[in-house]
């Protein structure tokens, strides 16, 4: 494949592998909800608040929380599909959309995703090469040089492209549409990979294998991996660090073995706790979260997870918790925090 | 929902605002001077400056828009250049046989589509679906004023039954509710209802054939209700819809009741617009035109709150 | 719309390309297919076709002088020697002015048809893929037209404008814009949303290129369904204006225009005085069907 990409068309490593590749810093996006008799604003649902996170080169990010919680937003902010009300993002040392930075098009050479509808991700009235050849044409592949491209995609994803090439995507199966998402997302030769619940449609068969191509592909091509999703055990496969969401922001973060063998805040427990186990040994002792989540257009005062945490105290309404760093890995907690004033806190 | 109401009819300012810049552009549309139309052409020239100074014609567009807006506003539209009365007034007593005559079109148009859609949705042979569709499809497809003749043709040529033009008796002023009267509006009536007629059956049959198609009818069955319980639930359903088509329906009927007026000489708006048009009586244009684009305004915002009222998927706070 | 729900996913990863049949069908290629087995349709093409072609070639067909009057044989009934469809009030041929009637009837139907769709499609498929401002704009104008009835502002536009046929296109395409600009509006703005947009913005392609690639071939077939629909109404709307003297003026043959200049005969011949309204009827109905046929082939929702 590498031979088949003009020399340009390759992002360089710049700063080095201790460089994060991707960092997003106080990330903001709040949508208005329109009210009123004049139609104005008059409330935001705040999808995203203040969020800062960094993707290591080489490494698979995953990020899970329920659905409503801003998974998908933070995605879309990140590829900037949406455009973040605050808040900056640097891709290997470049800002973006700033005076000295790289522009949002470099980032999105860079930067690609692959999206949780696999039918309507792919536009129906394009043949399969037609879909995979659109990025590459449109930064100026020549035609031909991009039909080569297509077959050399179609095999990366083990779909043989001399049958695939010419359909359309009705007449293909979930999992093979799929295949073509992530074949789509690699045409560029990005260098981060966005997989928004990429597999989470596909039968439990068809996402295994599906899986274990995205495993295969990242080692190949030496891909960084932003893996969302709301299923633990997939995001626990694949991930090497984790970061959990609840109403947009991060209550946790730290690496796959830290949070899923030592969760610290409440939230990752309850939400570890709540799944199914195959080993009756292994059945949840504390209580699985209840409700629903709260509406994120009126998230409650200081603690975001306190209506529905059974450790809530004075202090979780008053004060938002702060994502403080314990050994490996960080948490937004009052409990976690020495002398915040939580009952079950260590003392200063 | 009264907020709702009150939103909507605060949105229709900036749309009225556009209507009026509109309807005072279709004077200026015209070719030549406006004041041409008034004037002879051989007319000293101190006479065309003197009335154009009158009717404010010398002044810049957007002041002489802003006047005819404030004089518009207060419901002075001006008099009529043909027949030197009010355009108000012409206007109202037109707009009042316009509306008679629309009553009862759309009411024969929406009860016989009511009944021809719902028996072609329910209709168990073929044949029935079959006829339904080709009333429907003939009537969106006449040129309704091509069938104001051929009844004239019929009824009063041929046959002699029904007088064939004119509001009443030749010695009659103003519209009663006797049989004189009634005779004179069958035949527009009758032609007036064709294209509601084939817009409003299609869009029955086509709403109560997707509700019976849906599952929940399936679960009323389950449930052993029986099919005249079920009616009454499937055009509950059904009614958001067909509203919405019928108020856009009722709107044309009244805008597109010009040519059938000029056929049977009915003396309503869309007489009065076409005598205007060729006597270039230009008041009387504008402010027939600007009633009846308001009216038109005010039924679709009277149809869209009824609709939210009786939808109840549509929330709209 | 057109995009259907996700078919059931039967198979993974297994080379399904074998068991389905190597020949892989495209969207329009499917819509022939379709239309060629609808015989509803192919009859209304048919007839349409015959319309408009002797229309079109009503010179070289050897008819008689359609302008050519007499005051001796006015108003013949039909089935004349020689005059097989009759004579008109000024003893001109009927059936020589029928079909050259067609040319400009047909003419004034479907041009303000195609420039409203020109117009008002491009400009509700920019308001859709812009969304914003651009969308309040355009669709706030669109309102404001959409505040008269379609028949009340083409008459009180061309009768402002004063008759002639030229005038009578250009408000006839006034009436029809915002309509098609409505709808070309609402399908854009669905298929903005599918995701496949959203990822070929996030391939770094201009706006236009996206349009052009991703969304023209998802949103012109529920259009030109739409468009086709309108032509009917505006075969009877032209014809409308012209019975009341706002459109074609005489002595040009056309069908609106004859009906109105016949309107006197109805007591001498009233067969012949509805012949015009015949031709309009026949042509409305036939291009309605083409369009339902042309919708249901494409699978276009009402």
């Amino acid at each position: 494949m590498d031979a088949l990409v003009p020399r340009q068309d390759r992002a360089k490593d710049r700063g080095g592998p201790a460089q994060p590749l991707l960092l997003a810093e106080g990330l903001r996006k709040h949508f208005p909800v329109m009210g009123g008799l004049l139609g104005r604003t008059t409330k935001v649902v705040r999808a995203v608040d203040d969020l800062s996170l960094s993707v290591a080169k080489g490494e698979t990010l995953g990020v899970v929380g329920e659905s409503g919680c801003g998974k998908s937003t933070v995605a879309r902010l990140l590829i900037r599909l949406l455009k973040p009300d605050k808040g900056t993002m640097v891709l290997d040392g470049d800002p973006v959309d700033e005076p000295h930075g790289i522009t949002v098009a470099e980032l999105r050479r860079q930067v690609q995703m692959v999206f949780q509808d696999s039918y309507a991700s792919l536009n129906p009235r394009l043949t399969i090469a037609e879909t995979l050849a659109f990025a590459p044409k449109a930064h100026g592949l020549p035609a031909s040089e991009a039909r080569e491209r297509v077959r050399d995609l179609l095999a990366k994803v083990g779909l043989e492209p001399d049958t695939y090439m010419e359909r359309y995507p009705h007449e293909l199966s979930g999992g093979q549409r799929q295949r073509v998402n992530i074949a789509r997302a690699l045409a560029l030769r990005p260098r981060l990979v966005i997989l928004d619940e990429a597999v989470s449609a596909l039968d439990k068969s068809v996402e295994a294998q599906v899986l274990n191509m995205l495993v295969d592909l990242k080692d190949e091509l030496g891909l960084t991996y932003l893996f969302i999703s709301h299923d633990l055990n997939v995001v626990q496969y694949l991930s090497d660090r984790v970061l959990v969401m609840y109403l947009g922001k991060i209550v946790e973060l730290g690496s796959v073995e830290a949070i899923y063998g030592n969760p610290q805040h409440p939230y990752t427990r309850a939400l570890l706790s709540a799944r199914p186990s195959m080993d009756p040994r292994k059945r949840t002792k504390e209580a699985p979260i209840q409700g629903d989540p709260p509406n994120p257009i009126d998230p409650p005062s200081g603690c975001r997870f306190r209506t529905r945490c059974p450790f809530a105290e004075d202090v979780c309404a008053r004060l938002e918790p702060q994502l403080a760093d314990t050994r490996a890995q960080a948490v937004a907690c009052h409990m976690r925090v020495a002398g915040s004033g939580h009952s079950k806190a260590a003392a200063p | 929902m009264l907020l709702y109401a009150l939103r909507r009819l605060i949105y229709l300012v900036p749309v009225a605002f556009g209507v009026s810049l509109l309807v005072f552009a279709l004077v200026h549309l015209a070719p030549g001077d406006p004041i041409s139309a008034i004037v002879p052409p051989d007319a000293p020239q101190e006479v065309v400056d003197k009335l154009k100074e009158y009717y404010g014609f010398d002044k810049p567009l957007p002041v002489q828009y802003l006047r005819w807006l404030a004089v518009t506003l207060t419901g002075d539209f001006g008099t009529s250049i043909g027949t030197g009365r009010p355009v108000a007034t012409e206007v109202a007593s037109a707009f009042g046989n316009t509306i008679i005559l629309a009553i009862s079109a759309t009411t024969l148009a929406f009860s016989l589509a009511i009944f021809l859609g719902t028996a072609a949705a329910y209709a168990k042979t073929r044949i029935v679906d079959r006829l339904v569709t080709l009333i429907s499809l003939v009537g969106v497809s006449v040129p309704h004023f091509w069938l104001a003749i051929v009844l004239v043709i019929i009824f009063s040529v041929e046959l002699g039954m029904l007088p064939p033009m004119g509001l009443g008796p030749e010695n009659a002023t103003g519209w009663r509710l006797d049989w004189p009267h009634i005779q004179h509006m069958i035949l527009p009536t009758i032609a007036l209802s064709v294209i509601p007629l084939g817009v409003m059956t299609r869009t029955v049959r086509a709403t109560i054939k997707d509700i019976l198609n849906a599952e929940f009818v399936t679960a009323l069955q389950a449930k052993g209700m029986n099919d005249r319980q079920i009616l009454f639930h499937v055009l509950k359903n059904a009614a958001p819809t067909c509203l919405a088509v019928m108020g856009l329906q009722a709107g044309n009927l009244i805008g597109g009741s010009i040519l059938i007026e000029t056929v049977f000489a009915w003396p309503g708006t869309g007489f009065l617009l076409n005598s205007a048009i060729f006597r270039r009586d230009l008041p009387i244009l504008q402010g027939t035109t600007l009633v009846l684009a308001f009216f038109f305004m005010m039924l679709n915002l009277t149809v869209d709150v009824i609709q939210t009222m009786v939808d109840p998927r549509i929330k709209r706070g | 719309m057109a995009i259907q729900s996700p078919s059931l996913d039967i198979a993974g990863t297994a080379p399904l390309g074998a068991a389905l049949t190597p020949v892989s069908r495209g969207y329009w290629q499917s819509v022939r297919r379709r239309l060629g087995r609808d015989p509803v349709t192919l009859i209304c093409g048919a007839v349409l076709l015959l319309i408009v072609t002797s229309a079109v070639f009503a010179p070289l067909l050897g008819l008689a002088d359609p302008y050519k009057t007499s005051m001796i044989r006015r108003l013949y009934p039909l089935g004349s020697p020689n005059f097989l469809l009759g004579t008109d009030e000024l003893g001109r041929d009927m059936f020589s002015r029928l079909i050259y009637g067609g040319r400009l009837s047909l003419f004034m139907g479907v041009t303000p048809v195609a420039c409203a769709l020109l117009i008002g499609g491009s400009l509700g498929i920019a308001a859709g893929f812009s969304g914003g401002w651009v969308n309040m704009m355009i669709m706030r104008i669109m309102d404001v037209f959409y505040a008269f009835p379609s028949v009340l502002l083409a008459i009180s536009l061309s009768g402002a404008m004063g008759a002639g046929a030229e005038n009578t296109l250009l408000a006839l395409t006034l009436v029809f814009i915002p309509p098609i600009c409505r709808v070309s509006e609402s399908v854009t703005t669905q298929v903005r949303g599918f995701d496949f947009v959203d990822a070929a913005r996030a391939s770094g392609a201009g706006a236009l290129t996206i349009v052009r690639v991703h969304v023209l071939g998802n949103v012109l077939g529920p259009i030109l369904v739409y468009a086709t629909s309108l032509i009917s109404v505006a075969i009877i709307l032209a014809a409308g204006l012209s019975f009341l003297g706002l459109g074609v003026k005489p002595p040009e043959p056309e069908w609106g225009l004859m009906l109105n200049t016949l309107r006197q005969a109805i007591y001498v011949n009233p067969v012949l005085a509805a012949l015009p309204g015949v031709m309009i009827f026949i042509t409305s109905i036939c291009f309605n069907l083409m369009s339902d046929g042309l919708r249901a082939a494409m699978d276009v929702k009402a």
